[in-house]
């Protein structure tokens, strides 16, 4: 049975349905399932066969997306799948998103519809390939029913159905008035993966790629709608604060600003652009409560984490006895580290558009969770789940910051609209200012490291300590703890890979006011810092090869093993370097997949790392398309090589201190290392590439920079370790 | 108030106010949404578009300076520069998530325009001020250097 890559080992996919139930008790506020909700009727005289594929007359073929394509590469991903089976011609594929409808669209690792956790792909493998096959099924049969020819002798490759011995053949298009009449076949034979076509084929392009290097692809900002205002909501500045009282008389008096109203989550102004809106909002006076809000800062959050490091906290795995191995271990070693919290900062802000009919409303966004950015319109404008149409739109990335469990901005775009009676269509957008300060930020952890090594420097004992905030506590996901333990709090620190007899992993789940959330790749994030830099750190005091060393703790997990060689081979791992470079190495699974980078770094004059070369081994299973999983892992080597450099939400007494670009810097073309991945050859079935490339970067340079000055980060973000040890200096 | 001026070839005139960012006037007041919002203060390049044939980023622009003046944008970009870039965009498979691809298109087609031939310092120098969060940086310096290859011919 598969596992939810997002779970800790030992919980199978019947736990996460359980969970999932959860899930719908949890939302009391709307989310009754709508049943039996079909997709709109096909126009044009289309074939459709089931709900994830039409075909029309013309011979073009679309693919109904259900999960959210905001970069990742999905749509693409799902169609090659699809259009494997049918043997479709790529040049006739063409990708819809599909609409909010849980029977039919449900995630089937999360019970929900909603893309996340790296399992776009592996969730809908079978299931469109089956979507494939079965349509492939009834072109075939209608075809044979046509011809009068036995279903065993027709041929389909590239969109054309053909009978060798007469020489008959049509194009899908031709045949779909027939097979619309065929009975759907109960059994479908899938394609022995020897004989992929679509699937494994280098550069199959994106479907989505010329339209976004023309302008034309559309965003939510980009919808517009006769008669629709743009609006901003003022939010607390503290988080948890409510508004005590507001006047809005100076921001009415704004040429543009149409109305100004309160909301549960702040004040919002509707006006007529965006311009206008963000005048008005700056115009309002506004008198906050801060009685119920953090007034904590993150250095008061470091204090109180550090004083729980000294004590034990919910076991998450105890193999063998740590703490006694530990005391009698010939060597000792412990390291304290020490993560911030992190912003998504995807390119596109959060925005919702949503307009009001006689029969429900339609919602334009970039959703990454329907279902529940479904319910919760619903709840707030009290109308049923089914009549709230949700028109899932290109994201302008998301890396987490979209999947909320509340659903943020899709409760305050519908507060608006119930607040000013659906009068309008509402465009509601964040500012960049909003995106930097309106929290859900990946939690702020500690973490304590310790290990004992015997007199031959092997490593006897292992301790890992964490102490930080809950994603899932308090929301629709609680599910997904389990004995106390949040699994996306100890991912990467509880099933740590390598053969340790004494190996403790203890977690203190912490109450902080501060709303987090999952940043692509989650715990991975801080867990495989910790993790792959300390083993570094004991491996190299025990004057032991790093990559020799992960061989041996790694013998019986070989797929971990053979990214590791093979990233390590292309890398010439031990060969000379020029001086002033070092190397670093780092290997972690995370969402079921495997990742081994191994980098080159130099030091640029203000003793940052500069990060030459990253050479990046990937095993996600079966290869759907080489291209994208090559762009997923440069990605996710950008986008955890910035944060890891660079990045720090930093909260004094409650308020958020940065604000934007210029004070949360996002990585820049001129520090984007070149990166060349190797992809393992693989049988297994798909599994994710969204976020496994992150994890590995960040230890992997920290490693090399210790080879290079012999300094340790267990601090990130690194600027602020490297000027502590340019200030000692 | 109101402002004339020309874009992607065509006069227009617009009714707002002297502080309105040529940004918003162009997205809001003529659909011309190509041309992206990503941080309000110059700093990820997002909303680049070309005034008298120079870069320059659309958030921060008054439309009081933008009067009587050509501006180009994704939509109205066109020629042998214009459909280098975008071939080689399409090529390399650049775009992942989009959302700043306008801005980076927007910049490298000035960039080309400006110097034929690009080191890869003159790529740093031209392209740091647009922001990918999708880290396509990779790919984007290979289009750049692919469309030159192509203009060269």
């Amino acid at each position: 049975m598969r596992r939810m890559p997002h779970l800790a080992p030992g919980l199978d996919r019947r736990q996460v349905l359980k969970g999932s139930l959860t899930l719908g008790a949890g939302l009391v506020i709307g989310l009754r399932l709508p049943r039996g909700a079909r997709a709109q009727a096909p126009a044009g005289g289309e074939f459709v066969p089931n709900a994830f594929v039409r075909i029309a007359p013309d011979n073009s073929i679309t693919v109904l997306s259900k999960h959210i394509e905001f970069g990742q590469g999905t749509y693409t991903g799902l169609a090659t799948v699809l259009a494997e089976e049918l043997d479709a011609d790529w040049a006739d594929v063409r990708v819809e998103a599909a609409p909010a409808d849980v029977e039919r669209y449900k995630n089937l690792f999360f019970g929900v519809q909603g893309t996340g956790g790296s399992t776009a792909m592996a969730n809908s493998w079978e299931q469109m390939r089956r979507a494939g096959a079965t349509a492939r099924a009834l072109l075939v049969a209608a075809a044979a029913d046509e011809w009068g020819v036995a279903t065993g002798e027709i041929d389909v490759a590239n969109g054309i159905v053909s009978h060798r011995a007469s020489g008959r053949s049509a194009h899908f298009g031709e045949l779909v008035k027939k097979a619309a009449t065929m009975e759907p076949p109960t059994e479908v034979e899938l394609k022995d993966p020897a004989t992929f076509t679509l699937i494994g084929r280098e550069s199959l392009p994106r479907v989505d790629v010329p339209a976004k290097s023309r302008g034309t692809a559309q965003f939510t900002f980009d919808v517009d709608i006769p008669g629709m205002l743009t609006a901003v909501i003022a939010r607390s500045p503290r988080f948890g604060g409510t508004v005590a009282s507001f006047d809005a008389a100076k921001a009415k008096k704004v040429p543009g600003v149409v109305d100004v109203v309160a909301v549960p989550q702040g004040v919002a102004v509707l006006a007529k652009g965006f311009w206008a809106a963000k005048k008005g909002r700056s115009a309002l006076e506004i008198e906050w409560d801060d009685s119920t809000a953090e007034k904590r800062g993150s250095a008061e959050i470091f204090a109180e984490y550090r004083v729980l490091l000294d004590q034990p906290g919910l076991s998450a795995r105890a193999d063998g006895d740590a703490d006694a191995a530990l005391a009698g271990a010939a060597r000792q070693f412990s390291a304290d580290y020490e993560f911030p919290f992190l912003a998504h900062a995807p390119m596109e802000p959060l925005d919702c558009v949503i307009q009001m009919s006689e029969d429900g409303c339609d919602v334009w966004a970039g959703s990454q969770l329907q279902t529940i950015d479904q319910g919760v319109v619903a709840g707030t404008l009290g109308i049923e789940p089914q009549k709230v149409r949700v028109h899932t739109l290109l994201g302008g990335g998301s890396f987490g910051r979209r999947a909320t469990p509340n659903a943020d901005v899709y409760g305050e775009a519908a507060a608006i609209v119930k607040a000013t009676g659906g009068k309008y269509p509402v465009k509601l957008v964040w500012t960049r200012e909003d995106d930097i300060r309106g929290g859900r930020y990946r939690p702020l952890f500690v973490h304590r490291l310790r290990a004992g090594l015997n007199e031959a420097g092997d490593i006897v004992a292992w301790s890992h300590r964490l102490v930080g905030q809950s994603i899932v506590k308090g929301t629709a996901f609680e599910g997904l703890i389990q004995n106390g333990i949040d699994a996306t709090s100890v991912e990467g620190a509880q099933n740590l890979p390598y053969a340790i007899s004494n190996l403790a992993v203890d977690l203190h789940t912490t109450d902080v006011g501060v709303p987090v959330l999952w940043w692509r790749s989650v715990g991975h994030t801080h867990t495989a810092y910790s993790t792959e830099t300390f083993l570094d750190e004991v491996i190299h005091a025990a004057g032991k090869d790093p990559v020799a060393v992960r061989r041996q703790l790694l013998a019986e997990h070989p797929r971990h093993l053979a990214v590791l060689n093979l990233a390590a081979e292309k890398a010439a791992w031990g060969s000379p370097l020029p001086a002033g470079t070092a190397r670093g190495v780092a290997v972690h699974e995370s969402f079921s997949s495997f990742v081994a980078q191994v980098v080159e770094v130099t030091l640029a004059d203000d003793g940052m790392p500069k990060v030459e070369r990253v050479v990046c081994a990937v095993d996600c299973g079966i290869a759907i398309n080489p291209d994208i999983i090559r762009a997923q892992m440069e990605s996710g080597i950008g986008y955890g090589l910035g944060a890891a450099l660079h990045n720090e939400i930093v909260v004094e007494s409650g308020r958020v201190r940065e604000s934007n670009f210029h004070n949360y810097k996002p990585l820049r073309i001129h520090e984007m290392p070149p990166v060349e991945v190797h992809i393992v050859e693989s049988k297994e079935a798909p599994t994710g590439v969204g976020e496994p490339g992150v994890p590995p970067i960040a230890p992997a340079v920290a490693n090399a920079m210790f080879a290079l000055t012999g300094q340790r980060v267990h601090r990130l973000p690194f600027r602020n370790a490297i000027g502590k040890v340019a200030d000692q200096a | 108030m109101k402002y004339r001026l020309t874009v992607n070839d065509e006069k227009r005139e617009v009714d707002v106010d002297p502080d309105t960012p040529l940004l918003w006037v162009l997205r809001d007041d003529l659909q011309l949404t190509g041309t992206k919002y990503g941080c309000g203060l110059s700093q990820c390049g997002a909303c680049t578009v070309h005034l008298d044939g120079k870069p320059v980023r659309s958030c921060v622009m008054p439309i009081r300076s933008v009067e009587g003046r050509k501006v180009m944008t994704i939509e109205g970009v066109a020629g042998p520069v214009a459909s280098a870039v975008q071939e080689a965009w399409d090529e390399l498979q650049v775009p992942q998530c989009g959302y700043c691809q306008s801005g980076q298109v927007m910049t490298t087609i000035a960039l080309l325009a400006k110097i034929s031939k690009p080191s890869d310092d003159d790529i740093d120098g031209a392209l740091t001020g647009n922001v990918c969060r999708c880290a396509t940086y990779p790919r984007i310096r290979r289009a750049v250097h692919e469309a030159a290859a192509k203009l060269e011919g």
